[in-house]
């Protein structure tokens, strides 16, 4: 008993340092910053409070099917997002060095390793994420999530629930449809064995109603860089991400990006651009180096070149094609599977050359990210296709989305340099 | 030549042994990648089924591909290919197993052109009854690709009489795993791994009329002047390229008995049941069969059985064997190891890019092991 009562002593202590820690933050960013960080530190709240409130937690993975989580009264917690914020606060060389001493290869997913570490010294941004009450694991980003909810299942000893979208090189194949449809009804049961409540589908079918209005909200945002200069840059748009990640089934997510959506249509009514002086459009490709955001930012505005697109903000609505939004439960199957990542590289290509039409871009910037091998591999022959198709350059900047041991700022620098020369070049 | 040098002058130069039957051209060949290839299918199709490992030459062409961090086993099978190694091949086989082949397929599909190319996405899962029709249902896809593309039709009989040639040498090779650990002396841990990695490309047909009689003489040889043979270790890992590996291992005082190797055990163990539907009875194998570390068969199935290994060989201790970049296995070592030591097995980890460390270091790390036991 009484150590129950220290103990829920301690969390009340921590969430009101972590509150006034968040306070702090915020009053540090630019103003139109506030109010996501706001709605996350509650966000974090409600999940850190979750024991107390008597409501459950789950770790999901970033693509994973959130709606039945949702109309479940469950906590979703992402410990991607987890990771993006290890790395923008800096918190990542010591998270993997610290992963490092467990017995992980420094090879591995940053994400995974700083995750994985974070959870045995609570460690990180937040003083760790809450303790999940179950896993769920959707491998349509990768392999790499498979594992790390393993490694995860064993330390919590709580149970995974894994929900597998074969990887479609070529296409979707009636086979996977059935194979993925029926996990969907499995997933449903796992849901209820844990939560010990029977799913309410017509909640869900709303969840999913408002998921997908958030993901065109979101999209159209995405789309308002098709204006020159454009209204924000790809940097914004890692910023702004984080509720379509974390909360892109609610109310507060589309009323967040109703309200983004009309400022950045004010912007481009009245001309302002992202960057002072806008004449280089550029796409950014993979997860962004989350480490050195704003210095890139800055990097790339002293040349007068803004990022305005990227292939890893957009992931989140890529898949929006799939949905029925009267059958949002079965058409999840299909919507689910064919992600981004989960298609093979020409298909990727073909998006790629399809942004680059869209947004107008003069050059792509690739992140080749050690720690993300299916983002990575396949980036060179996207770069010769989108080169030999339209003619635009691309440039491999070598770094790691969260460990800063592999960057090196000179070098990159140097890099940057010279591929804006020849940009500047090209259009002369 | 004797059989044993029939073996290492396969592996010595694959591609001209793949020449060399292709000239034969009584079968097409059909390269893959893993032991989650479904073999039998492709044996049963009247085409051969040629194991491809990488070059083991320096990475030119590949790396206009793929970059330094991806395992040396993707970069090298793709350096085969665009170097022109493999024009022998009729098709490739990819099945789905780790994000670095997953992309290697795709590359591969993209660059290399001529032979036709396959991929079986099998499920992740191995313990649903889903992902168990799943997997029943890729197989028969699978069935019908090769079909088409070799512009065949593969009977129910075939099936049946591929499924029993498959059982017949799955069973000698694990005679072959099964006299090493009873009598280690009797055959070289080189030669052993020879045979195997040499039987995943050579003629199966072949294979089948020297195997039983390499068995029968080792039977026949089995515990004749046995001298004390070193230190018992069992092995684990993803793929093995190199038998130095053994020699040095014997030559600091151990000897491997065993192995969770997908160029080792997990090829050959498990028996697939003559069914009426042959491939749900492979299906049914793969749901079985000891998991590579890509697949999930339970969250603590893998470390289970390595434990298991490790008793039924009376082994003092394991040797992780693992390639550099290698997600899978590298997200298991912890837990892998953690369950050892709860166990009180002593290991080791070694881990090679596409060459093994210098030989001087390594015998240096395995004597200070080896003593220890
Ligand atoms: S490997 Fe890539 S997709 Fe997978 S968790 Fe890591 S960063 Fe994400
Ligand atoms: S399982 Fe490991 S060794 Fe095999 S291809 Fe994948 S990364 Fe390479």
């Amino acid at each position: 008993m009484a150590e129950k009562k220290t103990e829920s002593m301690n969390l009340v202590q921590e969430i009101f340092l972590y509150f006034l820690a968040g306070i702090r933050r915020t009053l540090l960013r630019f103003k139109k910053r506030k109010k996501i960080k706001e709605i996350l530190t509650v966000y974090y709240m409600e999940a850190k409070s979750a024991r107390i409130s008597g409501r459950k937690v789950a770790w999901i993975t970033s693509g994973g099917p959130v709606e039945p989580l949702i109309a479940m009264d469950v906590i979703p917690v992402y410990p991607e997002n987890h990771g993006a914020m290890i790395g923008a606060s800096k918190m990542g060389t010591d998270l993997c060095e610290t992963s490092e001493s467990m017995g992980y290869s420094t090879d591995l997913c940053s994400y995974a390793r700083s995750d994985i570490a974070c959870a045995t010294v609570n460690g990180g941004p937040i003083g760790g994420l809450p303790r999940p009450d179950m896993l769920v694991c959707c491998n349509n980003i990768c392999g790499t999530v498979l594992k790390w909810y393993e490694v995860q299942a064993r330390y919590f000893n709580v149970p995974l629930f894994i929900f597998d979208t074969p990887f479609c090189h070529t296409g979707f194949s009636e086979e996977v449809r059935r194979y993925v449809r029926r996990q969907l009804d499995e997933y449903v049961l796992f849901l209820e064995e844990a939560c010990g409540k029977k799913m309410d589908h017509e909640r869900l079918s709303n969840v999913g109603k408002l998921s997908l209005e958030a993901q065109r909200l979101w999209q159209a945002v995405l789309d308002t860089t098709v204006n020159r200069p454009a209204p924000m840059s790809a940097f914004d748009a890692f910023y702004h991400l984080a509720l379509i990640v974390t909360l892109r089934e609610t109310r507060e997510a589309v009323d967040y990006y109703s309200r983004l959506l009309e400022r950045m249509n004010d912007r481009v009514a009245r001309g302002i651009g992202a960057i002072p002086d806008e004449k280089h459009r550029l796409l950014w490709d993979n997860i962004p180096i989350w480490h050195r955001t704003r210095w890139l930012s800055e990097k790339f505005a002293s040349h007068n070149a803004c990022l305005v697109a990227d292939t890893y903000t957009s992931a989140w609505c890529g898949s929006m094609k799939y949905i029925d939004e009267n059958n949002f439960f079965d058409s999840m199957a299909e919507a689910y599977t064919r992600i981004y990542l989960n298609i093979g590289v020409d298909e990727m290509a073909r998006m790629v050359l399809a942004m680059v039409d869209k947004y107008n871009v003069d050059g792509i910037v690739m992140h080749s990210n050690r720690s993300c091998k299916p983002y990575s591999l396949g980036q060179y022959d996207i770069a010769k296709i989108v080169e030999k198709e339209r003619g635009i350059p691309s440039l491999i900047i070598e770094a790691d989305m969260v460990d800063e041991r592999s960057f090196s700022e000179s070098q990159v620098a140097t890099r940057i340099d010279a591929f804006m020369e020849m940009i500047k070049a090209m259009r002369q | 030549m004797t059989r044993l040098e029939e073996f290492y002058e396969i592996l010595k130069d694959p591609a001209a042994y793949g020449r060399k039957l292709k000239g034969e051209g009584r079968r097409k060949i059909v390269g893959y990648f893993c032991s989650y290839t479904p073999e039998e299918i492709i044996y049963a199709a009247g085409a051969h089924h040629f194991r491809l490992f990488g070059t083991g030459e320096a990475v030119h062409l590949a790396d206009a591909h793929f970059q330094a961090y991806c395992c040396s086993l993707v970069r090298g099978a793709l350096e085969g290919a665009l170097a022109g190694h493999l024009g022998f091949l009729d098709g490739a086989v990819f099945p789905h197993t780790c994000d670095s082949i997953q992309r290697l397929s795709d590359v591969w599909r993209m660059n290399v052109k001529g032979p036709f190319h396959l991929d079986v996405v099998l499920p992740v899962k191995l313990d649903t009854d889903s992902a168990k029709a799943y997997m029943s249902d890729v197989l028969h896809k699978f069935r019908s690709d090769l079909e088409s593309r070799l512009n065949i039709t593969i009977g129910k009989e075939a099936m049946q009489d591929a499924i029993r040639v498959f059982n017949r040498i799955r069973g000698y090779l694990g005679r072959l795993y099964e006299i090493k650990a009873e009598h280690p002396g009797t055959i070289s841990g080189s030669d052993l791994h020879t045979i195997i990695k040499a039987s995943m490309i050579m003629s199966r047909d072949r294979l089948l009329e020297i195997l039983p009689d390499i068995v029968t003489d080792l039977e026949k040889k089995k515990g004749q002047g046995d001298k004390p043979s070193g230190k018992r270790l069992v092995m684990t890992g993803g793929i093995c390229n190199h038998p130095d590996i053994y020699r040095i291992i014997e030559e600091a005082g151990g000897v491997v008995v065993g192995d969770d190797f997908c160029t080792g055990s997990r090829y050959f163990e498990g028996i697939t049941e003559i069914k009426d539907d042959p491939v749900a009875a492979i299906a049914e194998r793969y749901m079985i069969r000891p998991p590579c570390p890509a697949k999930h068969a339970g969250l603590f199935t893998r470390a289970g059985h390595l434990v298991d290994i490790v008793r039924e060989k009376r082994a003092q201790g394991v040797v992780f064997f693992f390639l550099k970049f290698c997600d899978p296995h590298a997200f298991d070592y912890p837990y892998l190891k953690a369950s050892l030591d709860r166990e009180e097995i002593p290991s080791i980890m070694v881990e090679v890019e596409d060459q093994l460390p210098s030989e001087g270091q390594l015998r240096t790390r395995f004597e200070t092991f080896i003593e220890m036991l």
